[in-house]
């Protein structure tokens, strides 16, 4: 005989963007864990088209909202490569900063409004904030610090304006920076302490095995440059990005998802992945406090995401601070190219993992072909396999609580699923066979 | 029951940057929060209000049978509907796709389009369902989608000024990006909001904030095209974020249907 039960939570909530999860049951087997993104397609490839390649980072910009810098930085940097401009040490600075601005903005988010609440038991940030004032006020804080940053820098922090192919229209006024400083100072110390304070939630204890993906880069913690580092094969070529990991289009999603080409296996982006790969490149006060926080070498479990977090928001105002020292303005931050035709490719460290672009471009400087790969496709398959693990450890739990769970763990990846294309209901059907 | 007003945000097909606009509004969110329920916001809370709405705030265009429907629901569910963006105001971004060839569209990004369900074209919710108020950016000004919800708060008539980037610039004493460096600017047609910043950092406005009131983009762009600048390079300048605006779209097609005369 058999039973069928089936489960429904209207929707994934706290994550950017809107999409579904259906789970299948059979018994206790799973049948299948689907990870539907419904977000309406906006087709980006299709139109940037034909289009002037200066376009590229205030167009790719749109795909999100809350880490347009990220899709700049990839945009730009693809296509200097292909066009072959070499930028000078004061841009590849400020491009530094401007990065440490939007990891400010999007880290304190997610920490505060939209990750902690699961630990504490709280429907969202604004709630939490009745019984934990004070850590919820220096979240809003700190977060604010990294617009403000972005403002000084990029004319305003969401779709900000100054980014350019070769570099920026305008350098950014050095008052304005030192204005800064002293919060960016403070915002050191109350980053690190929102840490310790993250550090101490209960965390579900669930481990998997990961193939863990991020830019690595010799002498710094990567945001722009660098090869792509795996921790199960080593050290690849941004070039070859799409050789080794390759984008796929399943039936339920209108994001594609990745996987590694030769094992068809998936991997692992974001913080978590960057920490375990890149840690002695951290900041010292934030590679301290990841000492302190006796945060794992190599830390496995999902849920932790939100410390690594922590110490990437720590490092972001380190990093932001000494760069706000030693900014002396100098009078253009923008290098003129020749069009030609070429191609060229760039990944960048988006707040929630990888961003990988490729351009084709002609000789008038419109371009022909456009390649994004966004970080939440490529966690989407890692998603879906952790849940898979995840979810026979709860299948004795009500229907509400098994969801409950789901979300949280599809959480602590911070989803953008506007970058992957957005609204996450979660539908589980059992079929009870006894 | 509280006797707070019931804030709804709903999403469409958008990048959520005009709903981060709001959590932006960080020295006030709380104050907010004191004065409206957050009854229904994805991004903000896992609590999923039922309707009724005082106000909803709808980002984001429509491009799928079911979001058609889903609008229809949230204006039928709420007292007030704002929708604030260019997504939502006149179609965003992925609004260039209408008269573009869906198809190929399709197929050019999803290697099996047969799985993609989405409408021939995105365009703004007010082309749907009556709309109250249209708060225009690329993304949202968080002072002015702060001020419009305290003035509704209040009972006041919401509005934003609705004259040109162009006068900002001169109240701002920016120098002029046109004139001073011969930069094709769409700050003279474009509404104000952004605070001007484009020109600020020495560059042209490229329009985010859409067509400003009584303006004429056509002359505009009449008079760019006397000077040096390519239609090639004007068209783009029109067709972006609010591509389907009808005073930026006329003014294109004039361009285009200019140059092959």
């Amino acid at each position: 005989m058999s039973t069928s039960r089936t489960i429904r939570v209207e929707a994934l909530t706290r994550v950017e963007g809107e999409g579904a999860l259906n789970v299948r049951l059979s018994g206790d087997q799973i049948e299948a864990v689907e990870l539907n993104i419904y977000e309406p397609p906006r087709f980006f490839e299709a139109f940037l088209r034909g289009r002037p390649l200066e376009d590229a980072p205030d167009i790719t910009a749109r795909i999100c909202g809350i880490c347009p810098v990220a899709y700049q930085m990839s945009s730009v940097h693809a296509l200097e490569r292909a066009l072959g401009v070499e930028i000078t040490p004061e841009i590849r600075q400020l491009r530094r900063l401007l990065y440490c601005g939007e990891w400010i903005e999007s880290h304190a988010l997610h920490m505060h409004l939209l990750h902690a609440p699961d630990f504490l038991g709280f429907a969202s940030g604004i709630e939490m904030g009745q019984h934990f004032p004070e850590e919820l006020k220096r979240g809003l804080k700190l977060k604010k610090i990294g617009n403000q940053l972005l403002e000084i820098l990029g004319g305003r922090s969401v779709h900000p304006i100054n980014v350019c192919v070769g570099g920026f229209y305008r350098p950014p006024k050095r008052d304005a920076l030192l204005d800064l400083l002293p919060s960016l100072e403070w915002g050191i110390a109350a980053a690190a302490d929102a840490t310790r304070w993250v550090s101490e939630f209960d965390f579900p204890e669930f481990e998997a095995d990961y193939d863990f993906v991020s830019l690595t880069h010799p002498d710094e913690y990567p945001f722009n440059e660098g090869d792509m580092l795996s921790s199960r094969t080593g050290v690849f070529p941004v070039a070859e990005y799409e050789k080794t990991i390759q984008e796929y289009q399943v039936p339920h999603s209108t994001a594609l998802q990745a996987e590694k080409v030769a094992t068809k296996s998936s991997c692992h982006f974001g913080p978590l992945a960057r920490v375990n790969l890149n840690r002695e490149k951290l900041q010292p006060i934030a590679k301290k406090l990841a000492d302190e926080c006796h945060f794992p070498t190599l830390c496995q479990n999902p849920f932790r995401a939100i410390v690594a977090r922590g110490i990437e928001l720590t490092h972001a105002f380190e990093e932001a601070a000494a760069l706000v020292k030693a900014y002396r303005p100098v009078k253009s931050v923008r290098q003129s190219y020749e069009l030609r035709a070429g191609e060229g490719a760039a990944a960048t460290e988006a707040p929630r993992g990888t961003l990988f672009h490729r351009y084709h471009v002609d000789d008038e400087g419109k371009i022909v072909s456009a390649l994004i790969s966004a970080p939440t496709s490529q966690n989407q398959r890692q998603i879906e396999v952790d849940l898979e693990s995840f979810l026979p450890g709860y299948l004795s739990l009500d229907n509400a609580t098994i969801a409950h769970h789901c979300e949280r763990l599809i959480r602590s990846y911070d989803p953008c699923i506007s970058c992957a294309t957005h609204f996450l209901r979660l539908t589980i059907e059992r079929n009870d066979v006894s | 029951m509280s006797n707070k007003l019931r804030l709804g945000v709903f999403k469409f097909a958008s990048c959520d940057g005009c709903q981060l606009s709001l959590l932006n509004a960080e020295d006030e969110l709380l104050a907010l929060a004191e004065k409206l329920e957050i009854a229904h916001f994805l991004e903000a809370s896992s609590i999923i209000g039922a309707g009724p709405f005082d106000v909803s705030l709808v980002e984001g265009s429509i491009s799928t049978e079911a979001d058609l429907q889903r609008i229809k629901d949230v204006r039928r569910l709420s007292k007030t509907l704002i929708t604030i963006g260019a997504c939502a105001t006149s179609g965003g971004i992925q609004a260039l796709r209408n008269g573009a060839s869906y198809e190929e569209f399709v197929r050019a990004v999803y290697p099996s389009p047969e799985f993609i369900h989405s409408l021939e074209t995105a365009t703004p919710i007010s082309q749907h369902v009556p709309v109250d108020f249209e708060l225009r950016g690329c993304p949202v000004n968080t002072k002015q989608l702060v001020q419009i919800l305290v003035d509704h708060l209040h009972g006041r008539r919401i509005r934003v000024p609705n004259h040109s980037v162009c006068r900002d610039c001169k109240l701002s004493g920016t120098v002029c990006v046109t004139v001073a460096r011969g930069l094709p600017c769409l700050g003279p047609v474009t509404q104000a909001g952004c605070g001007a910043i484009c020109p600020e950092f020495t560059r042209g406005c490229y329009g985010c904030y859409g067509p400003a009131h009584q303006s004429n983009p056509s002359s505009l762009m009449a008079w760019l095209s006397g000077h040096q600048h390519p239609v090639e390079q004007l068209v783009p300048l029109l067709q972006n974020f609010n591509a389907a605006a009808p005073a930026f779209s006329n003014a294109a097609k004039e361009l285009q249907e200019g140059a092959r005369r």
